[in-house]
Parts: structure tokens; sequence; C-alpha cells
């Protein structure tokens, strides 16, 4: 692992811990970015570490405020409660046994404005840093930092490679690229991390691929 | 010993540069990072503005943890101070008192930043903002100065550890009080080679201490061990600066403590399950807190 200046000295955030406060809050936002819409209804699952202490490192608070789209350094993250609360977001905290997974993990199951649920379990592992490795039923690997694109598509012979000759075109760089599924010929589940943003127009291209059900792009989490 | 650079091929590219760590360091990134000195000072800028921002709303005394347990402190200090009665002196006195504030209010979900983790992120400011008062540095010398912690903090991160977890607290706050002493000397003026020996010689004197806070928080002892580490730090700058140095040089020290994590035992690496963490005093108040 490598470190620059701003690693050591840093990141500016809210404390008191970055793997209960900044890590969870990362992992609100990559939540509410695999939801892709705006939340109403949310449920988390804390599990180990997470459980056990969230009230005095603020995970909880966190969380939402991932959720509601703030950064680790953002101010109103102690008030995310009632924001989500003036936000018409119902949220519920839930202490629970995630099984054999990092300590500090959590499970949100989410349901977006208009209907669309989707289940992300994630961990926060340390110095602020998050694997998202859960999306409904896929396993995946997802870090967050990143510029990722994130598929669903039908498991069937050349849809990654219409995907990645749009990236090409764009010049965009592929850095890491994992497909998952559960059985042939069903929905697969694609995250490709890239070194370039995803432009909204190669977003909507790709969108509207005929074998794919949704794809969503997402910027480094801050 | 080390992947990457090390402490003392740093202080000989800054012996042959004929310039501090602090700069060396602005060079080496400028490099890594591919962008502008200017880019990198004035991040570096914002970092010290928050770091200024913490240490005033800690003194003020109004932000209190979620547990109750930590607040406040840093104002008594303070308050204390102004009326010209100390054992330890002014510069101490506005040492600890910065330490513990920004700590506080890292305890009470305010805005710091880590440095090197949020659990360490009292000892910098308090020792440098103090420092640069006593000796008069500008603006620029003191973003220099976090420069020069920082670079050493790379080479503690990557041949050792600087996570509580991996490492007990030592990693954490050791390694904070390494970095601010280091930068405390090059504010102080002093060479590249005396800003290592204060590093080795705060280093040295928090080895073995282990991460063992009270129900899990980053609370108790983890707001006063700032306290204690910033004057660490500025007794082992005051040492180095004088020509004292350190018998085992940074490098073997950074070892050490790499080698002392490794064989502390979990339960006092950031677990709650031994030391403080477990006196019947913690497990009360745990107690009373998690109802």
């Amino acid at each position: 692992m490598s470190y620059t200046a701003f690693d050591i000295i840093g990141p500016i955030m809210i404390g008191p811990s970055s793997s209960h406060t900044a890590g969870a809050v990362r992992l609100g936002q990559m939540a509410r970015i695999i939801l892709n819409e705006e939340p109403a209804k949310v449920k988390m699952l804390l599990h180990g570490s997470f459980a056990e202490t969230f009230k005095g490192h603020g995970t909880n608070l966190a969380l939402t405020a991932g959720l509601l789209g703030m950064s680790t350094a953002d101010e109103r993250i102690p008030c995310a409660n009632e924001l989500a609360h003036e936000a018409g977001i119902e949220i519920q905290y839930i202490s629970a046994d995630l099984g054999d997974v990092h300590p500090n993990s959590v499970r949100f199951e989410l349901v977006g404005r208009t209907g669309r649920q989707v289940t992300v379990t994630g961990s926060s592992v340390g110095g602020g840093k998050i694997l998202v490795n859960e999306i409904d039923d896929f396993p995946v690997e997802l870090t967050g930092e990143y510029n990722t694109l994130i598929t669903v598509h039908q498991d069937q012979p050349g849809v990654l490679a219409q995907i990645c000759s749009l990236l090409a075109a764009t010049q965009v760089n592929i850095a890491q690229m994992r497909v998952f599924r559960d059985r042939k010929g069903a929905q697969a589940l694609a995250v490709i991390e890239t070194d370039e943003q995803v432009e909204s127009a190669v977003l909507d291209l790709i969108n509207r691929l005929h074998p794919v059900i949704q794809a969503i792009a997402a910027k480094p989490v801050a | 010993m080390t992947k990457g650079l090390t402490i003392q091929e740093l202080v000989a590219q800054s012996e042959e540069a004929n310039e501090s760590l602090g700069r060396l360091t602005i060079r080496l990134q400028c490099q890594e990072l591919e962008t502008t000195e200017q880019e990198l000072r004035g991040k570096m800028s914002e970092n010290l503005q928050v770091m200024r921002h913490a240490v005033e709303e800690g003194l003020t005394g109004q932000r209190r943890s979620a547990s109750g347990l930590v607040g406040g402190d840093a104002k008594r200090l303070e308050d204390r101070r102004r009326t010209g009665k100390t054992v330890g002196g002014d510069v101490l006195a506005r040492t600890i008192s910065r330490a513990l504030a920004v700590a506080e209010v890292n305890a009470g979900m305010g805005k710091i930043v880590a440095a090197p983790t949020a659990g360490s992120c009292g000892i910098l400011p308090g020792v440098l903002l103090t420092t640069a008062e006593e000796v008069g540095a500008s603006e620029e010398q003191l973003v220099e100065a976090l420069f020069a912690a920082a670079g050493v903090g790379i080479v503690i991160a990557t041949a050792a550890s600087i996570s509580g977890a991996q490492g007990g607290c030592q990693a954490e706050c050791g390694a904070a009080a390494c970095m601010a002493a280091v930068a405390a000397v090059e504010l102080a003026g002093g060479s590249p080679r005396q800003a290592a020996d204060a590093g080795a010689i705060a280093l040295k004197s928090m080895l073995g201490l282990v991460c063992d806070p009270v129900a899990g928080l980053v609370e108790v002892p983890c707001v006063k061990r700032n306290a204690i580490a910033a004057a660490n730090a500025l007794a082992a700058a005051e040492m180095a600066l004088a020509e004292i140095e350190s018998k085992i040089p940074l490098d073997e020290v950074i070892w050490a403590m790499n080698q002392i994590g490794n064989v502390m035992p979990c339960g006092l690496k950031e677990t709650a399950q031994g030391g403080l963490a477990i006196t019947p005093t913690a497990l009360n108040l745990k107690e009373t807190f998690l109802k």
C-alpha cells in the first residue's frame, strides 16, 4: 500500500473515528448511488462493532448522512437523523448478526421513491476505507475509490464487449473489472472501475443497450 | 527493513540538497502526485485552517461527546493557564490545552484533520501551533512543517502501521508524537538530522502503548493521551535541538514499533477487551452508557 502526504495529514473529517464515522459516511454514499434514486425507506442492519458502538461513534448518523449525499467532512452529520426526517426518508437502525463478515459491517435494505428496491452490504475496513461486498444477492468487491460503472444485464454473449467499446470510444480506461452472475443465462452484474469518469451521454448509451437492465455510474466517494 | 524510502534516505537527500525535510517532502510529492507545489501547499494550508478552527472551538468547551465522558477539559486548562498559574510553564500549558481541544472536538463529532488518525488528531496541532508562536514562524513555514511531519508519517505507515487495530496506540499517538517532534524541530530551524532524532526520541518513549478504549469509544483514555503525547513531542524536540542524539536511529525505532505491534495481543488493539477497557469503572461506564 502506498501513502501520500494527504493520507497522513488528512482527511478533513467529522470525528470521532475514521472507520466508524468517515467509513460509515462512505458506505451510506455508496448505498445511495447503487439505489440510483431518492431513498424513501431505509433499514440498516448493523453488525459487530458497528452494532455495539454505533451510539458513541455516531455510526448511525454517519450512515444516514452518506445516504443523504453528505461527504465525510460535512458538519451536518450529527443532525443526519433530523435531516432525513425532514426529507421524508423513513430510517430504521437494527442490530443484527450478518454472519461471517468484517466486524464493522452494515446491510442496507433500501426502497426508493419509485419503489425500486436494493440490498447493499458493505464493511468499513479501516482508515475510512470501505468495501461493498454484496449488491442484492451478487457478491461484489467495490471500494468506491475509483469512478465506477455498475451494470445489471442479461447474461448473454457480447454485452461486456459492447459496454467496453463505448468506454473505449470515449477514452475511458478500465482499471479493474469483475462480472458476477447467479447462473448461466440469468442476470449478471458487472463492476467496472475506471480511471476517467463515465460521461452521462455514454451512460445513456449503455443504458439503451438491449440486454442492459440498468447501468449506474458513480464518482469516487468523498 | 523498510519498503519505500527510509528516514535515513530522506535525511541524506535533505542534507545533499541543503533543504528542510518539509521542502524535500513537497518536492517528492509533486513528482508522485503529478501536481504543482502551489497546489500541494494550498491543500495543506486548508488542513492547517481546519486544525486552527478545531483548536478554537475546543477551547470554548461547548462540545460534548455523545457518552458525556468527554468535553470541557481543554477550557478548564486554558482558564487556569490564563491566571498565570502553571507548574510546567505557559508553553506546555498552551500545547496540551490545544491538543485536548482538538481531541475533544473529534470526540464530539466536530470537524478535524486526521493526523495521522482521528484518534490522535490533537497532537500535531497542539505542538505545531504553539511552537510556531514561540519561534515566530510564518504561514509558509507552518505548511512546510506539516509536510515534514507527513513525510515521516509516510515512512511509519509504510514500514509499520498507523492503525490502533494493527499496532496499538503507539501506532496512532506514538506516530503523531514522532511527527509532531519532527515538525517542531523544523519550525525551530533545526537540521533534518535533529528532526529525525527528535522523532526517534518521541516515538521511543511511546513504544508498547496499547489501544484500550473504554466502551470502544475514541474518548477515554484517547483524549488525554493526545495531551501527553504532545508534551512528549515537545520534550523530544527540546532535546534534539540541544544536539542530544537518539542512540537508536528513527528507522530502527519504527521497526521496533512494528515488531511490538505484531506481538501485541489482540485484546489490546482497539478491541476494548483488555487494559483500561476492562477495569471495573470502565465496565460500569460502558453499561451506563449503553442503557
